[in-house]
């Protein structure tokens, strides 16, 4: 009777065993209609691809096989909601949310922090989520909007030869008549306080196809830069009312969301010398871009139709996003064991993030994007911004990694959340204690 | 300086306004010919840019991908008319409406199936550089999208007042049933016409495809468009134009004199408040048809 | 044979103008009540409700909306997102500034808020008709979707231009799981969804219906037209302005007044044209087509999707439901209201033919 049942109980922890050949899910809300399909096409190819490197390279992390499923949101925000209700809880439950969508974020924010699953907005979304003590389920990984703004303007005081030349110096700030548009308006009035720069705010009506007064009354203000905050059909837009009145494009700077190859393409000739910022640098030099089209496109498992926008700003973001989520899994690992893990583990494996250099080099990703390190309340993790430049045919780097500056940004998020937490009626974590 | 600023933002918004008038110029055609509100046009639009850069980037010359483009967007006319409009003869026009509503969405999704998602520059040869005037900026390409705008509209105000295609096309316009009874070919009209719709698409997109690239926002034109329709009235082939011009430059003039002092950004409402303004002593329009209510 | 009125007698004029006069449809709609009240709450799981129920739900209160001014009065209206907005921001307004009170009140004054400003751009229709009174109520949505993104005030000054809900309760009931949300969401329209109904069914009901076949006459018979049409704004940006209240609140959690711009106007012209103007259950079958089919499309690509790209199941996906749109449209053009009504005249005599 005894050797029975350790046999049997034997043979039904064998099987146990067995049937844990577990899988690690993470839900892809994509968008492959619309108006941003083009971006979010490689976007979200990007990410299908890393993931299903790791699977053929490595047979997942630790062992546990990443799995994935696809969710059209068309950029909406009900369909955003929608599908983080469908794939919230598939698999064994999903491991974070990345939508590239600032409004599918917010709508999906309450939710998430009820069900324990951590939402990456990376490079974008609420910037004072870099404060994870309010913010316990939103990463805004790399680098936020404000981050981004401050180091734009660092970027003009590179091109005048110093900060302090920034005094007196007229920028102007064109920005999308939205809530995103004007996300950035008080930090750069900050900045301008800060450096003695004189700035003026135009605002451009969504979406932006119509920009001919703008651009008029930009001439007329005769300034020495301007930050372009666009987004969508704003941005070839813009560089061409640019063109119209003569302003040159060596003089506009526009932030990641208006720097792709799909901005500067539509604008043809019109784009050739603006400049964007970014998180994560395009091109096919950097091995880990290399060893996907190798492995995965070799196996013909690739997910782009067309294997020639491998390495595009857009596709190497998307590749990016795919590293942090893999990153942050593994880091989850550590501490909770080589298993299919929830959302509230793969959350804090997210807050502690350690891509260093030696990291970088591991993955093949050296220069590609900042050394990324998060904490309890450093959701961001880095805050590094570089900019490059459209030369008619491709994007050429023309500055090093900038640093924001959170002698700006910091007072502000510390009043943003504030008064977040205020209206929620909630406290803030207290990390000491967490540890 | 300052009237020279202000001659600046009269000349663009005159010109800009040129350009609404051409998407406007589709609505009012079809409109006239079969009393549908083609909420599709800006499908179409996009449709015919993007058709004519996908040939072209096969290798085909410019005049031989437009010429192409030009046939596909008749034979897409011709089929709108077979599947679309001829089941749905004599409804009422908020059912046309919701019909080509449909349609939108259904040429949105073929245009991106077939030629892709993406987006595409498109160039028409003529370098932007400004025309200095006395010291007012002028666009060339404005000024040669208003040449274009100008001859299409002047063709299709001699077309329809004096052929007998045009003649035709306004009597089924008024009255479907009584064109076919006086013997009117309903279904060659419409397809005529909605052939024509196409054409009129296809320079709409090609000049606001040069302006904002071939993309999917493309559609999108057409708001810009509406409250030049409802100016100028939903019949008149002049009005469009003259609506266009109204609304271009007041949309500009007040972005520019009123903006600030609200703060900016008003020229997505404006047009429409400055339409609405016009209609509470004008309620058809311009130069609108004017509607007699018999009880 | 199950369907038939024979038997049952009604012996009051109360009886014999009830909404539900025969006993089969009471017990179908008490059926269906209980489903809705009872069991879904307690089995449905989070994204049935979360997901699917309670945009459903609100898409519908606000195509009610819709269908009162455009379907019972002929007005078209394309800015019914706009008061929506109203109705979501006055809404958070009213909770923010008057501390201690009460969601359901909050509401309610937002859908009144919602409804002076319908009265203010629902003036010009008393010239303008048609075509033109649409693009004409485009102006109402841009304008409004202009003021909530430029003065800071109605978001509290939030750098994001959002306004996040605050923790909602209901006489002393927190509302925080979906069961809850979905149970206020469902009662409030339900109750709203009766309120239509009967005002379709009484004069002013019919006053509309007047108006929209012919407002000349109706006038000339003593149908005073300012009072009537303003009303019928008024209570259509009443209902459309708790919808949007709703789902700022209880759907969103957090908004920013992009999600009422023109797509969410169109979408809601959409179901009631698909549902079938100037009819109550039309506003819900129509909801549930337009909230339900791009989701059905979407499960069912994804059973394609290892073998087609995903890009191409997407843009399919766009294309079937504007060709689906069509379709219905030629097969019935007043909408699914009215297939319902025809089965339900088949069911009287099935199995008789006639």
């Amino acid at each position: 009777m005894k050797k029975t049942a350790v046999a049997v109980s034997l043979a039904l922890l064998t099987v146990a065993g067995v049937a844990q050949a577990a899988d690690q899910f993470i839900p892809i809300p994509s968008y492959r209609v619309g108006a941003y399909a083009s971006g979010g096409a490689k976007f979200y190819g990007g990410m299908i691809d890393y993931l299903n490197y790791v699977n053929m390279k490595e047979g997942g992390v630790g062992g546990v096989k990443l799995t994935y499923e696809e969710c059209e949101t068309e950029y909406k925000n009900d369909r955003g909601v929608e599908c983080y209700e469908r794939l919230k809880a598939k698999n064994g439950g999903a491991s974070a949310f990345n939508f590239m969508s600032t409004g599918i974020t917010y709508a999906t924010m309450d939710r998430a922090e009820k069900d324990k699953i951590p939402l990456m907005t990376m490079g974008f979304g609420r910037a004072d989520a870099q404060d994870g003590r309010a913010f316990k389920y939103v990463f805004p990984l790399i680098t936020s909007y404000w981050s981004q703004a401050t180091a734009k303007v660092q970027f003009l005081g590179q091109r005048v030869g110093g900060m302090q030349n920034l005094k007196g110096k007229k920028i102007v700030n064109l920005y999308h008549g939205s809530a995103y548009g004007k996300e950035t308006i008080p930090v750069l009035d900050a900045m301008a306080k800060k450096y003695g720069f004189e700035l003026q705010h135009i605002e451009v009506p969504a979406p932006g196809t119509e920009q001919q007064s703008q651009w008029l009354e930009i001439r007329r203000a005769r300034p020495d830069f301007v930050l372009l905050r666009s987004w969508g059909v704003m941005t070839p837009a813009a560089l061409k009312s640019a063109q119209k009145v003569g302003f040159p494009r060596e003089n506009i700077v526009a932030n990641w969301w208006g720097g792709s190859e799909e901005d500067a393409i539509a604008a043809g000739d019109a784009a050739k010398g603006y400049i964007a910022g970014s998180f994560a640098l395009d091109g096919r030099q950097f091995p880990v871009i290399q060893n996907i089209e190798k492995t995965v496109y070799g196996a013909g498992k690739g997910n782009l139709s067309d294997k020639g926008f491998i390495g595009t700003v857009n596709y190497n973001r998307g590749v990016v996003s795919g590293i942090l989520m893999v990153e942050a899994i593994r880091a989850a690992q550590k501490k909770y064991g080589a298993k299919t893990l929830n959302g509230d583990q793969i959350r804090w494996g997210m807050e502690n993030l350690n891509i260093d250099a030696k990291r970088q080099q591991e993955l093949g990703v050296t220069d590609m994007f900042p050394q990324v390190k998060t904490s309890c309340q450093n959701h961001e993790g880095s805050g590094y911004t570089r900019f490059m430049q459209w030369d008619g045919k491709d994007w050429k780097p023309v500055s090093g990694w900038i640093k924001a500056d959170t002698g700006v940004t910091l007072p502000l998020i510390k009043a943003s959340v504030d008064k977040y937490s205020q209206e929620k009626s909630m406290k803030l974590r207290d990390c000491a204690a967490e540890k | 300086m300052e009237w020279q600023f202000f001659l600046e933002v009269l000349v663009g918004g005159l010109l800009a306004g040129v350009m609404y008038s051409l998407v406007a110029l589709g609505f009012v055609l079809i409109y006239k010919a079969s009393g549908v509100f083609n909420f599709a046009q800006g499908a179409m639009v996009l449709f015919a840019a993007l058709s004519f850069v996908s040939i072209q980037a096969m290798g085909v010359p410019f005049w031989l991908a437009l010429l192409l483009t030009l046939a596909l967007m008749v034979l897409l006319g011709v089929g709108i008319e077979r599947v679309v409009l001829r089941p749905l003869v004599n409804q009422p026009p908020i059912t046309l409406f919701m019909a080509t509503i449909g349609l939108s969405f259904f040429l949105e999704g073929l245009a991106q199936m077939v030629w892709g998602t993406d987006v595409h520059g498109l160039e028409l040869g003529i370098a932007d550089e400004p025309f200095d005037v006395g010291g007012v900026f002028i666009s060339k390409f404005d000024l040669f999208a208003a040449a274009v705008g100008g001859t299409l509209v002047a063709l299709l105000a001699l077309f329809f007042s004096k052929t007998k295609l045009g003649r035709a096309l306004r009597a089924v316009a008024d009255d479907h049933q009584a064109a076919m009874s006086v013997g009117i070919p309903l279904k060659h009209i419409w397809a005529i016409v909605w052939g024509v719709a196409g054409f009129v698409a296809l320079v709409a997109g090609l000049l606001w495809g040069s302006r904002l690239g071939v993309q999917f926002a493309l559609t999108l034109v057409v708001l810009k468009a509406l409250p030049v329709l409802i100016l100028g009235g939903f019949t008149s082939v002049p009005g469009a134009i003259i609506g266009g011009l109204i609304i271009g430059a007041g949309e500009k003039l007040a972005e520019v004199y009123l903006g600030p002092f609200v703060g900016g950004g008003i020229e997505n409402w404006f047009p429409y408040m400055l339409a609405l303004l016009f209609l509470l002593v004008r309620p058809e329009g311009l130069f609108g048809e004017k509607h007699i209510e018999r009880v | 044979m199950f369907y038939r009125e024979s038997g049952q007698f009604k012996s009051s004029y109360a009886a014999d103008s009830a909404i539900l006069t025969i006993a089969q449809d009471r017990l179908f709609i008490a059926a269906l009540l209980a489903l809705a009240f009872v069991v879904l709450p307690g089995l449905g799981s989070d994204y049935l409700l979360s997901g699917i129920l309670i945009p459903f739900l609100i898409l519908s209160l606000a195509a009610l909306g819709l269908n009162i001014l455009t379907g019972y009065a002929g007005q078209l209206s394309l800015g019914s997102a706009a008061f929506m907005a109203v109705g979501a921001f006055a809404t958070y307004n009213f909770m923010l500034r008057m501390p201690g009170m009460p969601l359901l009140l909050a509401i309610f004054l937002g859908g009144l808020m919602a409804a002076l400003v319908g009265v203010a751009f629902g003036l010009p229709s008393l010239r303008i008709k048609g075509f033109y009174l649409a693009v004409a109520t485009l102006a109402a949505q841009f304008f409004i979707e202009w003021v909530f993104t430029k003065f800071g005030w109605f978001t509290n000054y939030s750098s994001s231009g959002v306004i996040s809900a605050p923790p909602m309760q209901v006489f002393g009931i927190a509302i925080d799981t979906p069961a809850s949300k979905y149970l206020l969401t469902l009662s409030i329209v339900a109750l709203m969804a009766l309120a239509a109904k009967n005002m379709a069914r009484a004069s002013i009901g019919r006053a509309w219906m007047a108006i929209r076949d012919m407002d000349v006459a109706a006038e000339v018979i003593g149908i005073p037209m300012l009072r009537t049409k303003l009303l019928a704004f008024a209570i259509s940006s009443f209902y459309c302005g708790v919808a949007g209240a709703l789902y700022a609140f209880v759907l969103l959690g957090t908004v920013d007044a992009q999600a009422f711009d023109l797509h969410r106007s169109f979408q809601v012209l959409f179901m009631i044209i698909v549902g079938g103007v100037g009819s109550i259950l039309g506003s819900f079958l129509g909801a549930a087509f337009i909230v339900l089919l791009p989701i059905c499309l979407n499960l069912l690509g994804q059973a394609f999707h290892d073998t087609i790209s995903t890009q191409f199941l997407a843009n399919l996906e766009m294309m079937l439901f504007g060709g689906l749109i069509i379709f219905f449209l030629i097969v019935e053009p007043h909408g699914l209201a009215r297939l319902w009504q025809i089965a339900k005249e088949k069911l009287r005599v099935w199995p008789f033919p006639h």
